[in-house]
């Protein structure tokens, strides 16, 4: 039997609900579970309490909001397979299209919530340690002798994926949209690599409590949330010259909400996630807002000046980007097949 | 109809209900699962399922996972034997504790272990900072999933050899003494023939769990293709891609070989039990 975290938290959340709805039967109480990815913990359960408090102003019930996070290959396994997700929040398009081909999610979701269905974004920076001691100032600094990167397998994990397209369409530049240097860049970043965890927060622990590596991959807001919770002694944030735009994108699983009838809640909750005060809540926890100036302006101060790119004017999109670089013989696993 | 009968009359009536239910049960639980795998290894064709099962990076895992899974399961068998020696022949302070420590690799979720193996075997951990002065690195090697594999193991070996020496005849002991016999031939001929077969079913168990063991393990091996990856996570990214023929075939292959070590045991076992008649 495989760990599964996706079980572990439907049985905590169902011991959790289970006395409420055997002794206050007569509380209307409604329930939605979302699935996310990993690094988002933090960020929907202080989104779910913010959404209850909303929902009960304007229908009078409270609402039971079940989060549920992993590694984003995993996440989307566990939907496919039958998990009864009302929504799901995943940090790229690819994973929500993977849903799609399985039938679950109608085809144009992109355009059913405003901005692309992207109600915030985040980017990919460099933890290192205090003091910076091996001088890591760009990509390029990272396939220096002696240097340890760590990163999540991009094989299971969505930020990974990120990652490594940051580091391609950075070398991509470099050389001036040479492929082939882009490619070899990558396979030599990888050579630095000492452990491939399955997902985002599993590499942050790596990096973070075990105090393996020179300088950790990151989602900006994992990154953030390190320095908080450890202190700025300990650890510094790089931002390269060039990194990716990490558009998170959600959407409404159809044929759950359609089984279950909770269409309207599902909705609700997605569409708040636009509203100013949902905007508030991303900054304070690190993602980028999609509408900067309803936020304090202090709070993003946190979010330096980089030059992001697209997946889809660098890569052609996710539906491309995926089997090439990440399918089964994909780039990814050729560079692991040379020696 | 006569061969299906008790190999001696037993006085005990319900055979064909006992019996029924095993087969029953044992098709329920056992048989249609591992049935299905293959089943489902079926749906490739003959070049993709060659493909899968001769590639190098498959191969590399292959050789890691049963290589590490083969050396902890032996080495199980001998810190495993020695242990049961000491807590069934010797009487001392805390033995019943120490008894009760020999269940903790079953009983904590595998998950938490290999987080605490990870943390105390990297180069700054409590054990990983002993040896990183000399250049030696555990955790994200080879070495840490053997550790990881040891861990797990242990209990079956101690546990199925344990009751064995319990119950052994004392006397048989004392007898080859008396009759003049060498230490190193009392143990060679009268102690060590009857726990073989406990011996070989620990290894077994211990090795058959090591084979399959993902939990434990992903926390400490590196995870880095055809160095420290073990076959099991070869099966958690086909299905995260949902390609579930081409997990099943990996497992299929898996359980092939697992199959053909176990099957030899279990005729060395039989060989053992001729051999020293105590079949």
């Amino acid at each position: 039997m495989l760990f599964n975290r996706r079980t572990l938290v439907l049985t905590a959340a169902l011991a959790a609900a289970a006395p409420f709805s055997a002794s206050m039967p007569a509380f209307a109480q409604d329930t939605l579970n979302n699935v996310s990815y990993d690094p988002t913990r933090e960020l929907y359960r202080e989104y779910s309490e913010h959404f209850n408090k909303v929902w009960q102003a304007k229908t009078g019930r409270t609402v039971v909001v079940s989060n549920s996070h992993g590694g984003s290959g995993a996440q989307v396994r566990a939907v496919v397979e039958g998990l009864p997700a009302d929504v799901v929040t995943f940090p790229l398009e690819g994973d929500i299209l993977g849903i799609e081909a399985a039938g679950l999610i109608q085809p144009g979701w992109q355009s059913e919530f405003p901005a692309e269905s992207s109600p915030y974004t985040s980017t990919i920076v460099f933890l290192v340690r205090a003091g910076n001691p091996k001088g890591i100032k760009d990509w390029n600094d990272l396939i220096k002798d002696g240097v340890e990167v760590i990163t999540p397998n991009p094989k299971t994990s969505g930020g990974a994926r990120y990652n490594y397209l940051a580091a391609w369409a950075y070398e991509l530049e470099r050389s001036g949209g040479d492929a082939q240097k882009a490619q070899d860049f990558v396979a030599e970043l990888y050579r630095h690599v000492p452990v491939l965890d399955t997902g985002a927060r599993g590499s942050t622990n790596t990096f973070v409590q075990n105090k393996v590596g020179d300088v950790l991959l990151a989602w900006e807001n994992e990154a953030l949330l390190s320095l908080k919770e450890f202190g700025a002694g300990e650890y510094e944030i790089i931002v390269p010259s060039l990194s990716v735009l990490a558009e998170v994108k959600v959407a409404v699983v159809d044929k759950n909400v359609d089984a279950k009838g909770t269409r309207e809640i599902a909705t609700a909750f997605l569409n708040e996630l636009y509203t100013p005060e949902a905007q508030k809540i991303f900054a304070r926890n690190f993602y980028r807002p999609l509408h900067p100036d309803q936020v304090d302006p202090a709070e993003l101060a946190n979010f330096k000046d980089v030059k992001l790119i697209t997946v889809g004017e660098v890569f052609g999109g996710w539906a491309k980007a995926q089997p090439e670089h990440f399918g089964e013989g994909g780039i990814f696993d050729q560079i692991y097949s040379k020696d | 109809m006569a061969r299906f009968r008790f190999r001696q009359p037993s006085i005990v009536p319900g055979f064909g209900l006992t019996f029924g239910f095993t087969v029953f049960y044992l098709s329920l639980i056992v048989l249609i699962p591992i049935a299905g795998l293959f089943i489902k290894t079926f749906e490739l064709d003959w070049a993709s399922f060659q493909r899968i099962v001769t590639g190098p990076r498959f191969l590399a895992a292959l050789r890691l996972s049963f290589g590490a899974s083969l050396l902890a399961a032996l080495f199980n068998v001998v810190v495993g034997v020695l242990i049961a020696w000491v807590l069934v022949r010797y009487r001392f302070f805390a033995r019943k504790l120490l008894d009760a420590i020999i269940d903790l690799p079953f009983a904590l979720p595998t998950a938490v272990a290999g987080i605490a193996l990870t943390s105390l075997y990297v180069p700054s951990g409590w054990i990983g900072q002993l040896f990183s002065p000399y250049g030696i690195t555990i955790a994200y090697t080879p070495v840490g999933i053997w550790i990881a594999l040891v861990f797990i193991g242990l209990p079956f070996v101690v546990r199925t050899v344990q009751p064995v020496l319990e119950d052994f005849n004392r006397e048989v002991e004392e007898a080859a003494a008396t009759l003049g016999a060498p230490r190193r031939t009392t143990i060679l001929r009268v102690v060590a023939p009857p726990l073989i077969p406990a011996v070989l079913t620990g290894f077994s168990l211990a090795f058959a769990r090591a084979v399959g063991e993902y939990g434990s393990v992903i926390f400490i091996a590196g995870n880095i293709p055809r160095q420290t990856e073990i076959l099991p996570l070869l099966i958690v990214f086909r299905l995260e891609e949902r390609e579930y023929a081409a997990a099943a075939a990996i497992a299929a292959v898996m359980l092939s070989v697992s199959f053909l070590i176990l099957l030899t045991i279990n005729l060395i076992q039989v060989w053992s039990d001729r051999r020293f008649g105590n079949g």
